[in-house]
């Protein structure tokens, strides 16, 4: 094999580069290497290019092809401004992107499920979340059993709670 | 006193830890697609907390739109690595809350609305994250977070989603570089979710043989997973380093020493230094006092001096824009006025 920098010489030395899963084999020789070295091979750090990449990946499976018309209802970003800058516009581009931003995520994060720190506020806000869809549940079976005294104090548990939680998010919009 | 000239453990190979994370204000686009309104409104919700953050930090913090500061103290603020260029282009809309040990800074209204990092001398990451934890949890009290159950808090970029965190050591490594061992750390980092890239300088080189050493992975792992994976790898790497040195110093003796020496001399008498042949005599010299081989001075004294010689400090120092042959000149005067000031300090004592 012959070195891939001078193309003259035999390539001895063998490089192989992983980065996220994208293999790269570098071929030089002797010389090449030592030079090489010298000035270290620092991975050049485009994420654009990188998100690039692997939404190309992405897309290549057609289950993914969305047209162009796809708008984030947040912010009015479509998929390809996001491809081209690598960068969302809002939350709610996480939800409109969602099934092109999976695929993306497990391939440069290895992960879609964050088990990390959790913000006290939206943590109180998902936890009643998760009540509320519970007593939901329970009211559908206490009604179908009619259990008319249970039905009605979980009705009211709800809407208690579901006031609350709008309160909690109004005073916020406010501010807008 | 700034994280510069406080020791801290490990310092011969480490010269800081630095972690930050990145959040968003729930319901307001992301810098991306904001408009002025929303970054004064994610601004005055960062302000609100700028007094529970004294309080309770028993730090004093200063609040500063960007617009405010003078176009060379922010080159500075870069070089110092307490704000990011991306903070800088963004002036018109973006604040920085910075307390005055130039620990902790929150950045507001840069790539996400708050970036917030806490840096601290040598290898000290867990201190750096109980720090920043602390602030992030004052902040939030505050603000509601954008945040997603499944995929954590919410970035600009999906490369930071889920801890938004981001933690890094910076090393100086130049006797694993002169054995040409970099590479092949490099190569092994890379497969275990940890990226490098030089601090110094622009484009592949790394000056000085300083490195940031930083996790990739933001989504997954818990923060304190992230900042152990980073630790253990990191304590192996200053490790190699060390042994490195003492093979060195150990194969070539009095020559090892002499080119330590002679950069020392250099930066003692030269009276043109170019940034790149700058930054390799003060790695030289570094490594000469990380070893004791070099006496009089200590690491914080280098490192310091390192600080000191990048383009802005070097033109707040002489008070006015300089062209690159000027600045080589300054810089070469500043370097003697500084060593000489030490060693007067020194014999004083
Ligand atoms: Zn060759
Ligand atoms: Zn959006």
């Amino acid at each position: 094999m012959i070195c891939q920098e001078c193309k003259q010489r035999q390539a001895t030395v063998h490089f192989t580069k992983i980065i996220n899963n994208h293999k790269t084999e570098l071929h030089l020789c002797e010389e090449c290497a030592q030079q090489r070295e010298n000035f270290i091979q620092i991975p050049s750090f485009s994420i654009n290019d990188l998100l690039a990449g692997f939404m190309d990946l992405g897309h290549a499976q057609p289950a993914f092809e969305k047209p162009a018309s796809t708008k984030c209802a947040g912010c009015g970003m479509d998929y390809y401004q996001f491809k081209k800058i690598g960068r969302l516009g809002c939350q709610e581009c996480y939800k409109y992107f969602g099934s092109e931003l999976q695929p993306v995520l497990r391939r440069i994060q290895g992960s879609t499920q964050h088990t990390g720190k959790v913000p006290e506020r939206a943590g109180s806000g998902l936890l009643k979340k998760k009540q509320i869809a519970q007593w939901k549940a329970e009211l559908k079976r206490a009604v179908e059993m009619e259990a008319f005294e249970r039905a009605a104090e979980l009705r009211d548990k709800i809407k208690a709670l579901e006031q609350l939680e709008n309160q909690r998010r109004g005073k916020k919009n406010e501010l807008d | 006193m700034s994280w510069i000239n406080e020791t801290g453990p490990g310092r011969d190979v480490v010269l800081a830890s630095r972690i930050r994370i990145a959040r968003n204000i729930a319901d307001i686009p992301f810098p991306s697609a904001m408009q002025a309104h929303h970054a004064a409104e994610v601004a005055e919700n960062v302000r609100k907390s700028l007094n529970h953050i004294r309080a309770e930090t028993g730090s004093s913090f200063a609040f500063m739109y960007i617009r405010d500061v003078p176009v060379v103290e922010r080159q500075i603020l870069v070089e110092k690595h307490l704000a990011s260029q991306d903070l800088m282009q963004n002036h018109e809309v973006s604040a920085l809350l910075l307390d005055s040990e130039e620990k902790i800074v929150v950045m507001i209204n840069e790539e996400d609305h708050i970036r917030a990092q806490c840096i601290l001398p040598g290898f000290q990451l867990n201190q750096a994250w109980e720090k920043l934890n602390h602030v992030d949890n004052i902040i939030e009290k505050n603000i509601e977070y954008a945040f997603h159950e499944q995929l954590g808090y919410l970035t600009c970029c999906p490369t930071n989603v889920g801890t938004g965190m981001r933690s890094s050591v910076m090393m100086h490594l130049p006797a694993l570089t002169a054995n040409k061992q970099m590479n092949a750390i490099l190569q092994t980092i890379s497969k275990v979710g940890l990226t490098a890239r030089g601090i110094y300088g622009e484009g592949s080189e790394a000056l000085g043989s300083i490195y940031q050493i930083s996790n990739q992975i933001t989504l997954g792992p818990s923060e304190e997973e992230l900042i152990n994976n980073l630790t253990i790898i990191c304590r192996q790497i200053v490790e190699k380093e060390r042994i490195a040195r003492k093979a060195l110093h150990k194969t070539s003796g009095m020559q090892f020493e002499d080119a330590l020496w002679r950069a020392y001399g250099i930066l003692q008498n030269a009276r043109v230094l170019e940034l790149k042949e700058f930054m390799a005599f003060i790695s030289q010299m570094r490594l000469g006092v990380g070893m004791g081989l070099i006496p009089d001075f200590s690491l914080e004294d280098v490192d310091t001096l390192m600080t000191a010689g990048q383009p802005a400090g070097i033109m707040k120092k002489v008070g006015r824009a300089l062209d690159d042959s000027e600045i080589d000149i300054a810089r070469a005067d500043i370097i003697r006025d500084a060593l000489d000031e030490i060693l007067k300090s020194k014999n004083n004592l």
